[in-house]
């Protein structure tokens, strides 16, 4: 099944990728190569299959409702921040803009 | 070079040819200036996307080019205390996706048995150190054979343990419910011991399994009589070359011999698993990945005064700093969890998951371990796949079905094809370490697998 330039624009938009004309073109002929592969699995019954999320049947692994210092000092956290200013991560305004 | 023979190198000489031969074959992405002060320490190569404070965890990508992490992964801490020192991080396919390490951003590395040939992936740099002998065993991860699959192209022994078995503290998220740490070494009994250390259960990370961690070094040197070995019917014949089938049916032959018994069994969905993965790997992919935004760490194209908005920013950023592959694979994750995709693809894919779990559940109650060659081929010319991601996928076929059922798996060489090497593959129920590694050694012992 052939994916349309339209459907790699909207997935593009949505993982926040900006892609060139050149590759909208050979990631839809590969993802659609690639769906091709994977649609074999459309074939199974899975009615009654329950999914159990967690392959090793772990449940619920809670930590205690505790402060713990990781340990590490702030500056060196922020080491490797783009952008900072005054112990705070910089980055451009994320309100009042137009989507 | 065997673990016990690490103990008294010169670190000065160790260094050195870690970087000469290193370089020839394009395996590291750092190493050591000079040895540490302290001596008494036995030197080790760890993948690049496992974080460490001494050196960059670039996980081979432009996107953490010069990322320093201010923390050492759980594992590291564990090797460092038992007396181990990493003198370098090895080279492999961005983020860890791929299976020839030709995704790396920083070159390709070259199998150090013939150098037009790829060393595997995403492990290629870990595995290609052991078999050149610049290290006398690496630590790597595997998510869908990332290090059995690279030590089957090398000729060296590469382990991936129960899902949660090792901590993924430290390790770069690529797909959470699939990845995991293992060694790679020369020999099972070298796996065996850095296992040991490495396992046990971490509360930094919830998916880690508590319980006893046996003494596999101990463990493994019991006998083989009695054990059910089960042969994968699906995992040979169609898709599997000819001369790789036959070495490993000379190998369980041998397993015969050493006192195992050997029935044929069939396990119907298991040839599902690799379509399964690249619905459920691509998807947590997408997940994982969404963090690399130019923010808090990482390349930013932020800086650059011409970006208006913040969403210009990860756009940019993401598009500068990924490669085709991860692209590709986030593109594929996107889709198959969106609205409207996400029934057909990833929720089907979960639950052919759970069908291939209740497979190998079924089989382990008739069996002890299921064997399969690790690789439908030997390793690959460089080149070869790269313009053919679904060809490129195949060579995980194999070792696919055991990070979706979550269950141990080693990879051992058991012959040459073409003068390449041949692995065989065991697995075995969950937790069942022990028991995978002691048929892979009572094998290993009892073959030079080089004149098989």
């Amino acid at each position: 099944m052939k994916i349309s330039k339209e459907v790699i624009e909207h997935i593009a938009k949505l993982a926040r990728l900006d892609l060139t004309d050149a590759e909208k073109d050979l990631y839809g002929n590969q993802l659609s190569d690639i769906l091709g592969y994977v649609n074999e699995l459309q074939k199974l019954d899975i009615t009654k299959v329950e999914d159990i999320g967690q392959i090793t049947g772990l449940e619920n692994q809670l930590a205690t409702d505790e402060v713990v210092d990781c340990g590490i000092p702030r500056e060196e956290l922020l080491k490797n921040a783009p952008d900072q200013k005054d112990g705070y991560i910089k980055v451009k305004s994320v309100l009042g803009r137009e989507t | 070079m065997r673990i016990e023979e690490a103990k008294n190198l010169d670190l000065n000489e160790f260094l050195n040819k870690a970087k000469t031969i290193g370089q020839d074959f394009n395996i590291l992405l750092s190493v050591a200036d000079k040895p540490p002060t302290d001596n008494a320490v036995i030197p080790y190569l760890i993948k690049d996307n496992i974080v460490t404070t001494d050196y960059p965890t670039t996980c081979a990508s432009k996107i953490l080019e010069n990322f320093i992490s201010p923390y050492n992964a759980t594992v590291v801490n564990k090797l460092k205390e038992a007396g181990y020192w990493i003198a370098g991080k090895t080279n492999l396919d961005e983020f860890a996706m791929g299976s020839s390490t030709e995704n790396s951003a920083f070159g390709i590395t070259k199998n150090p048995l013939d150098p037009t040939r790829v060393p595997g992936g995403s492990s290629g740099g870990s595995a290609a150190a052991v078999a050149a002998g610049i290290t006398p065993f690496s630590v790597a991860s595997d998510t869908s054979g990332s290090i059995r699959q690279p030590a089957a192209f090398c000729g060296v022994v590469g382990m991936k343990p129960t899902y949660g078995r090792v901590s993924r503290h430290g390790l770069v998220a690529m797909a959470s419910s699939l990845d995991q740490i293992g060694p790679i070494a020369n020999s099972t009994e070298d796996c065996a011991k850095i296992l040991e250390i490495i396992s046990g259960f971490d509360p930094k990370d919830a998916t880690s399994l508590d319980g006893p961690v046996p003494n596999y070094p101990e463990e493994i040197k019991k006998d083989i009589k009695g054990v059910k070995v089960g042969v994968l019917r699906e995992f040979f014949g169609e898709g599997i070359d000819e001369p790789v089938e036959v070495k490993v049916k000379q190998a369980i032959e041998k397993l015969q011999e050493l006192g195992a018994e050997v029935v044929e069994i069939s396990l119907p969905n298991v040839i599902y698993s690799l379509a399964t993965y690249h619905i459920i790997q691509p998807a947590e992919v997408s997940a994982n990945l969404a963090r690399y935004d130019g923010v808090r760490y990482g390349l930013s194209a932020g800086s650059d005064d011409e970006i208006e908005t913040i969403e210009e920013m990860y756009r940019k950023t993401r598009a500068l700093g990924f490669g085709p592959e991860v692209k590709r694979r986030i593109m594929l994750g996107t889709y198959a969890t969106s609205a409207g995709f996400r029934d057909a693809y990833y929720d089907r894919a979960r639950k052919v998951a759970m069908l291939i779990k209740q497979d190998f559940d079924k089989a382990f109650k008739e069996v002890d371990v299921l064997v399969s060659p690790t690789t439908p081929t030997i390793a690959f010319k460089l080149g070869e796949r790269v313009d053919d991601p679904v060809a490129m996928y195949k060579a995980d076929l194999l070792t696919a079905p055991a990070n979706i059922a979550g269950i141990p798996a080693i990879s051992v060489p058991c012959g040459l094809v073409d003068n390449m090497p041949v692995g065989l593959q065991i697995m075995g129920p969950q937790l069942s370490e022990s028991l995978v590694m002691r048929v892979a050694h009572n094998y290993e012992q009892s073959v030079d697998w080089r004149e098989q």
